[in-house]
């Protein structure tokens, strides 16, 4: 894995009896991670964000979810489809009765962009989706609760939409917060609108060392949270998980004796890495973590569960975040 | 899965969910009874007996028997309660109990315990619905039973397999309205029931009567704000925007136990539970939606928005112009269509669906293929059961999924790239057990591409699995590795004649790029198959497949116009050639007479230049031919295999060698007569033309009988034998027996 160029993999391919073989297809890759990344741009100021909508992406649970390109998906049409999709949900709660497209339900269906949610200008901006229940005491609207929202976005899905037909969005990487069975409503009709599918998204340990490795790399103006690390022991009758904490300046201190080419990360440094803080985790505690399979990160950057679940920490650091999630989308879309 | 047979309307779009692919499942009543019984056991049949016996007893029952003094009702009452509420009842019991419920025969007590026992194993037979209303309109059961009937018919309202029949009866439904206990349950039945054309203004009228009759009722309200739905124009009243809820729960005692029977029904198909090691196992099935696998129904939603902005009025779900898919059902209907049809709005739907394929092949869009595309890779990793974890118990719902996939390629005569990449991403994983036909024939649809993709891809994994499994497995990969070579020389031939006008030829597909593709395949097969026979002692049965294989090889060019002819390595050829069944032997000379006719016809075309060949097959070929050859016909014809072959790994021996292995008459031991394969028939051949020598002296056959022997064996149908001594053998008089060249 090593030895894989980026720049060799493509392969010619020779001759095709087969559908639809494609427009941005990693061939030969199949899901590997590849061996280097760059890292993001300088975190981009975030003067013209709405910043209430940034913040409210952060300190929340999101469950991740990879979505294949959305066929006739039109940003300009966001309004019909709150509508469209509250009349949806309506129905799937009434199950069996009709329900008038467009009248007042119980649940309020918002469908808004985040404009700034994006890396590249090709990327498409991202789209909030969010779901307030009426309370049916007062019919005035300052009453509605917020139950679930979820969100597309893409952050440099370069590899997936160069070559998409325009009739196709890229919007790669789905993030959900709220009761599932709102998850499966709000999935469904995406899909069925604009024929798509949703996969849940985990994390692999490599991604998660990844992730660590990046991370500690950022600075954060306050570090106050301790880095932690927490490994489940395999095969064993009962779940055994240890959790490894590490003052988030010593971590820095030994990243930066490991990190070398400026502006790019490599498999090796992060390989050195792990194997620094697991070697020292033996001197005092005689485990081989490297025995053990890396299940969750958390920096002051932001935390992932290898589930499939993230936590935001700091806005300037959420594309950077954002950019690797949609690496790993694009990987189990293609 | 289902067929849509309710016209399309605006409301019924809404309504779509999980439970309707469900319903679709059903329709096939046999065949989940069957699989109902499969656990088939002494207990389940002696159950199925006294179902049966119980289904007539009820068939026959007559006037009215007392519960408490009939044992024998008594009996069969509780079968049938024990088994529905365990297994659910066959679709045939329902006509039966229905009748006997609803004619007033027995009891009211025994009518309600049968009607609360009619829980569908699979579906409900329209039929035994409509004989229920009969008995409903000539009222010869209580009111009770009918409100209970009524209760049911709603609850189990999407068992019922057909509801045209239903619907032809919405009068008399529409009729007991007047029954005030029975309207609430009617109205919600209607609800059910109603579609645009059920709407009608005296049926308005009679509504708005009840409604100043009884009173502001939440049912009324349901039903008109339904027709109003359909009808604005026909209904005026202002109807309040939102009811908490329209009707009472009725869905009485079934619910519940409809659910426990389906949750049995999966339970029953116990499988071990494989140990998940490694890293990150995507757990697919903890996601409750869309987690089971579902070919979606072609429906098309249109989704242009912009369109009808002008219209004022977005609707995503009106079809104007378009011929809506649903409606699709003939092969004329779709040529007549063919300028105004639009794909499903879920372009997974084509999959199964033979017009919407046709209608695909037509269209070159490319946004067709990529959305199938994404659907069909997502869905093929998401549910496969090698590689996510717990989802072992769906095999059978994953092998029907590859199944259809199957299908598709082979109707479109192509493969998809999504199930390409399938099979790389998951051989390496794969046990060759799970799903093992499915894959196999999928990796027949694998399209052409470079080689060294091939090779990492598809040939080592393969090779692994292969040299490790089974003999049965070894053949079934043969086999699948013939079609696909015969996949791809079908997609060459009939490129060929479509050369300019395809873009997909650009792809650097030159002559010599493919050559050297199908030649990496043939050299494979022939590397795999050489050590699978040492592995399986020479097995007839994988020798069968083998040289199969080659049947194919050796007709590639004449048959395919592809400049490519490959000898079987001789770890084929001798094991063939040497073996002790007359089927291979017969199989090899047709495959040897295969390749001579090729070469010759190949030589004809160089010489006399009427083609300029791009390639010619070289010498070494020939000569590979040729040495072939002359060790067959010394093995069949001049008895001279063991010193004339000249092949390296070949039967040329010593004379020193061969006397020591004191086999008297070395020389003669190995012709049509002595060849172990064809000894049997010479042995036949001698009892009828000396019926009465029984020293079985072989030596007799020779000169005139020499002839008649080979009469014989081409009687026996030897025929690859017939065809390969006639062209490879030329003899030097009819008279001579044992002096015959090589061709």
């Amino acid at each position: 894995m090593e030895s894989a160029d980026g720049a060799a993999r493509t392969l010619p391919s020779l001759g095709q009896l087969s559908r639809g073989r494609l427009f941005g297809r990693a061939h030969g890759l199949f899901g590997l991670s590849p061996s280097s990344r760059l890292l993001p741009p300088a975190p981009r100021s975030q003067e013209n964000t709405e910043p209430q909508k940034i913040a409210f992406l952060l300190r929340k649970q999101w469950t991740l979810y990879s979505v294949t390109p959305l066929y006739r998906f039109s940003p300009a049409c966001l309004r019909d489809y709150s509508r469209l999709l509250s009349a949806f949900i309506a129905a799937e709660k009434q199950k069996g009765l009709a329900v008038e497209v467009g009248v007042e339900l119980d649940i309020k269906v918002a469908v808004s962009s985040l404009p700034d949610l994006k890396g590249s200008e090709q990327d498409q901006a991202g789209i909030l989706v969010q779901l307030s229940l009426r309370s049916p005491a007062s019919r005035k609207n300052s009453e509605e609760k917020l139950v679930w929202s979820g969100w597309f976005c893409c952050v440099f899905g370069d590899d997936l939409s160069k070559n998409l037909p325009k009739d196709f969005t890229c919007l790669p990487l789905f993030l959900a917060n709220g009761a599932e069975s709102y998850t499966s409503i709000v999935g469904s009709w995406f899909q069925k609108t604009f024929d798509c599918c949703f996969r849940r998204l985990t994390i692999s340990p490599l991604s998660l060392s990844w992730m660590a490795a990046m991370w500690t790399g950022c600075k954060v103006d306050k570090t106050t949270s301790a880095m932690e690390l927490v490994f489940s022991v395999p095969c064993l009758p009962y779940p055994l998980d240890i959790s490894y904490a590490i003052h988030p300046e010593d971590a820095k201190a030994l990243w930066d004796t490991v990190q070398k080419t400026p502006g790019e990360i490599t498999q090796e440094e992060v390989d050195i890495f792990m194997d620094c803080l697991y070697s020292h985790f033996h001197r005092h505690f005689k485990i081989y973590l490297s025995a053990t399979k890396l299940v969750k990160v958390s920096t002051a950057i932001a935390s992932a569960h290898c589930d499939g679940i993230i936590k935001f920490l700091q806005s300037q650091y959420l594309t950077g975040v954002l950019m690797l999630l949609t690496e790993l989308a694009i990987s189990q879309i293609q | 899965m289902q067929t849509p047979k309710q016209p399309l309307q605006v409301h019924h779009k809404n309504q779509t969910d999980l439970s309707a692919w469900r319903k679709g499942r059903r329709t096939d009543p046999e065949k989940s009874v069957q699989n109902h019984q499969s656990p088939n056991n002494q207990k389940n049949f002696s159950k199925q007996d006294s179902l049966e016996e119980a289904f007539s007893y009820f068939e026959k029952v007559q006037d009215r028997v007392s519960l408490k003094k009939n044992s024998v009702l008594q009996k069969h009452l509780t079968t049938v309660e024990s088994i529905a509420l365990q297994r659910g009842l066959p679709p045939e019991g329902f006509g039966v109990l229905l009748n006997v419920a609803l004619s007033g025969k027995l009891a009211d007590t025994v009518n309600t315990r049968l009607l609360k026992s009619l829980i569908p194993a699979s579906v409900i037979p329209e039929d035994s619905v409509v004989s229920s209303v009969s008995w409903l309109c000539v009222s010869k059961c209580s009111g009770n039973v009918q409100l209970l009937f009524l209760k049911w018919l709603i609850t189990v309202f999407d068992f019922i397999d057909h509801k045209e029949q239903i619907h032809a009866l919405y009068g008399f439904f529409f009729s007991f309205l007047q029954d005030e206990k029975m309207c609430p349950y009617v109205c919600h039945l209607l609800y059910l029931l109603t579609r645009k054309e059920s709407v009608k203004p005296f049926r308005i009228r009679k509504l708005l009567d009840l409604q100043t009759k009884m009173g502001v009722q939440p049912h009324l309200q349901a039903l008109l704000s339904l027709y109003k739905l359909f009808c604005p124009e026909l209904v005026t009243i202002t109807l309040p925007a939102k009811m908490k809820a329209y009707f009472k729960n009725s869905e009485g005692p079934w619910k519940a136990a409809i659910n426990a029977v389906r949750q049995r029904k999966q339970e029953n198909s116990p499988a071990p539970r494989p140990l998940f090691l490694g890293t990150a196992q995507p757990q697919s099935r903890k996601r409750k939606w869309n987690s089971q696998l579902i070919i979606p129904a072609s429906s098309k939603t249109k989704n242009n928005l912009e369109e009808d902005r002008e219209k004022n009025h977005v609707d995503l779900y009106s079809t104007n112009e378009s011929f809506p898919v649903e409606q699709l059902q003939t092969f004329s209907q779709l040529l007549q269509n063919i300028h105004r049809l639009e794909f499903p709005s879920q372009m997974g739907s084509v999959l199964t669906n033979p017009l919407l394929l046709h209608y695909m092949n037509c269209v070159k869009d490319e946004s067709v293929s990529l959305r199938l595309y994404y659907w069909m890779g997502q869905t093929l990793q998401e549910e496969c059961t090698w590689c996510v974890a717990d989802s072992y118990q769906y095999e059978e719902e994953f092998k029907d999924f590859l199944e259809n996939v199957y299908k598709a390629e082979c109707f479109l005569q192509e493969g998809f790239s999504s199930c390409e990449e399938f099979l790389y991403k998951s051989l390496p994983l794969w046990d060759g057990f799970c799903c093992r036909s499915q894959v196999l024939r999928l990796v027949s649809w694998i399209p052409l591409s470079n080689f060294s993709e091939m090779k990492s891809q598809l040939y080592d994994p393969l090779a692994q699995l292969f040299f490790t499994s089974s003999l049965y497995f070894k053949c079934s990969v043969l086999e699948s590795l013939k079609e696909l070579l015969q996949n791809w020389l079908n997609w060459h031939v009939s490129h060929l004649d479509s050369e300019p006008d395809s873009e997909v030829h650009s792809l650097n597909t030159t002559l010599s790029g493919l050559v050297n593709v199908v030649a990496e395949l043939i050299h494979f097969v022939g590397w795999i198959s050489t050590v699978a026979l040492r592995l399986e002692n020479h097995s007839t049965l994988m020798l069968y497949f083998v040289l199969d294989f080659y049947e194919a090889v050796c007709d590639i060019y004449l048959k395919y116009n592809l400049p490519l002819l490959i000898m079987p390595p001789a770890g084929v050829f001798y094991p063939a050639l040497l073996s002790m069944d007359s089927v291979s032997l017969n199989q090899l000379c047709y495959i040897m007479y295969r390749y001579r006719t090729n070469l010759v016809a190949a030589k004809e075309n160089e010489l006399s230049k009427k083609k300029i060949l791009p390639f010619k097959f070289s010498s070494q070929t020939y000569q590979e031919y040729n040495q072939y050859i002359i060790a067959m016909v010394g093995c069949l014809w001049t008895s001279s295999a063991f010193q004339k072959d000249t092949h390296p790994q070949g039967l040329r021996m010593d004379d020193d060698l061969l006397k020591k292995t004191r086999v008297q008459e070395f020389r003669t031991s190995f012709n049509i007569v002595y060849h172990p394969a064809m000894m049997g028939y010479a042995l036949l051949f001698l009892q009828q033309a000396w019926p009465d020598d029984t020293t079985f002296n072989f030596s007799l056959i020779k000169g005139k009988k020499w002839n008649w022997y080979l009469e014989y064996l081409y009687a026996q149908g030897l025929r690859g034998l017939k065809v390969f001594i006639e062209s490879s053998i030329r003899r030097v008089s009819q008279a001579s027996s044992s002096k015959a060249e090589n061709g």
